[in-house]
C-alpha cells in the first residue's frame, strides 16, 4: 500500500519538478543574454559592443 | 537538482565551443566591417552636427559621444578578448534556453531535432527582429535605444509564441492566432530612425546585414546541434 503510494506520488512530483528546474535554467539564460545584449551600463555596453552589433541587438 | 545541473553543464559546454567558433567567424566577417564603419562614425563625430537634425538624432549622438569618456576595452587584443567572452556568455545564455526546452520535452532529442530547434532560435532572435530592425553598423542613424530594445524583445516573444502555437497546437484557431502573432509586431512597425544623412556607405551596411545574418545562421545551427548532443550525453542516467 505504502509502496504503491511512493511509486505514484513522485512520478507526478518529478514532472513538475523537472519543469521548474528547466524554467529556472531558461530564466538564467535569458538573464545572461539580457545583461550581455541589453544592459544600459556603459562599461557592459563597451565590452560587448562588437558582439551586440554582430548579433543585431539594438545598440547606440 | 539533477536536471538543472545537466542543463547548466551541457549549456556551458555547448556555449563555450559555439562561442569560440562564432568569434573566429566574426573576426573574419563582422568585425572588419564594424571597424571600417567606425572610421566613418569618428569622421561624422568630428564634424559639427547639421542644423536640421531632429532632437532624437542629436540626443543619440551626444550619447555616442559620452561613451568616449567612459571605460572601454583597449583596441586590439583586449577588445577582441572581450568579444570572445561576450560571445561565449551569449551562447551559454541561449544554450540554457535550448537545453531547458529539451528537458521539458522529456525524451531524447536527436541532433537533427536539435538543429531544428536551433533554426527556430534563428527565426525568433535574428530573422524576425531583423526584419524591422536590420543589423546596424556603428554610425548609422537609429531611433531611441529603449524603444528599439522594447520592440526587439516584444517581436522575439511574439514570434516564439506564434511558432509554438503553430508547432504544438493542431487546431485551426492556433494556426490563425500563431500566424497573427508572428505578423503583429511588423504590422505595428519597428521604431523608425530619424531622417538624417549617414557617412556609412550603403554597400557597407548592406554587406553587414548579409554577413550578420549568415553568421547568426551558423551560430544557431551549431548551438542547436551541440546543445542537443551535450544534453543527450550529460542527462543520460
Amino acid at each position: 500500500m505504502q509502496q504503491s503510494q511512493t511509486a505514484h506520488l513522485p512520478a507526478t512530483a518529478v514532472d513538475t519538478n523537472v519543469i521548474a528546474q528547466a524554467v529556472l535554467a531558461m530564466a538564467l539564460g535569458l538573464f545572461i543574454v539580457g545583461v550581455v545584449g541589453f544592459s544600459h551600463i556603459s562599461a557592459v555596453h563597451n565590452a560587448a559592443h562588437d558582439v551586440r552589433h554582430a548579433n543585431a541587438f539594438p545598440c547606440h | 537538482m539533477p536536471v538543472f545541473r545537466s542543463i547548466v553543464f551541457s549549456a556551458a559546454l555547448a556555449g563555450l565551443i559555439v562561442g569560440v567558433v562564432i568569434s573566429i567567424a566574426q573576426f573574419f566577417g563582422t568585425v572588419p566591417l564594424i571597424q571600417q564603419s567606425e572610421v566613418y562614425e569618428r569622421k561624422a563625430a568630428g564634424t559639427p552636427p547639421a542644423g536640421h537634425d531632429h532632437g532624437a538624432a542629436a540626443s543619440d549622438q551626444t550619447k555616442a559621444h559620452s561613451h568616449e569618456s567612459e571605460w572601454e576595452p583597449e583596441e586590439g587584443l583586449r577588445r577582441n578578448a572581450f568579444t570572445v567572452a561576450a560571445n561565449i556568455l551569449t551562447a551559454i545564455g541561449f544554450a540554457l534556453l535550448l537545453s531547458g526546452i529539451y528537458a521539458i520535452r522529456g525524451r531524447q532529442v536527436a541532433w537533427r531535432e536539435g538543429l531544428l530547434w536551433g533554426l527556430a532560435g534563428f527565426v525568433v532572435f535574428t530573422a524576425a527582429p531583423g526584419l524591422g530592425l536590420p543589423p546596424e553598423l556603428p554610425g548609422m542613424p537609429v531611433a531611441e535605444l529603449t524603444a528599439r530594445q522594447t520592440w526587439w524583445i516584444a517581436t522575439a516573444a511574439a514570434t516564439a509564441g506564434g511558432l509554438c502555437l503553430l508547432a504544438f497546437r493542431p487546431a485551426a484557431w492556433a494556426a490563425v492566432v500563431g500566424l497573427g502573432l508572428i505578423a503583429l509586431p511588423h504590422l505595428i512597425g519597428a521604431p523608425l530612425a530619424p531622417e538624417s544623412h549617414s557617412e556609412v556607405p550603403a554597400a557597407l551596411s548592406h554587406r553587414f546585414i548579409v554577413v550578420v545574418t549568415l553568421t547568426s545562421l551558423l551560430f544557431w545551427a551549431l548551438l542547436g546541434v551541440s546543445t542537443s548532443v551535450a544534453f543527450g550525453r550529460i542527462s543520460r542516467p
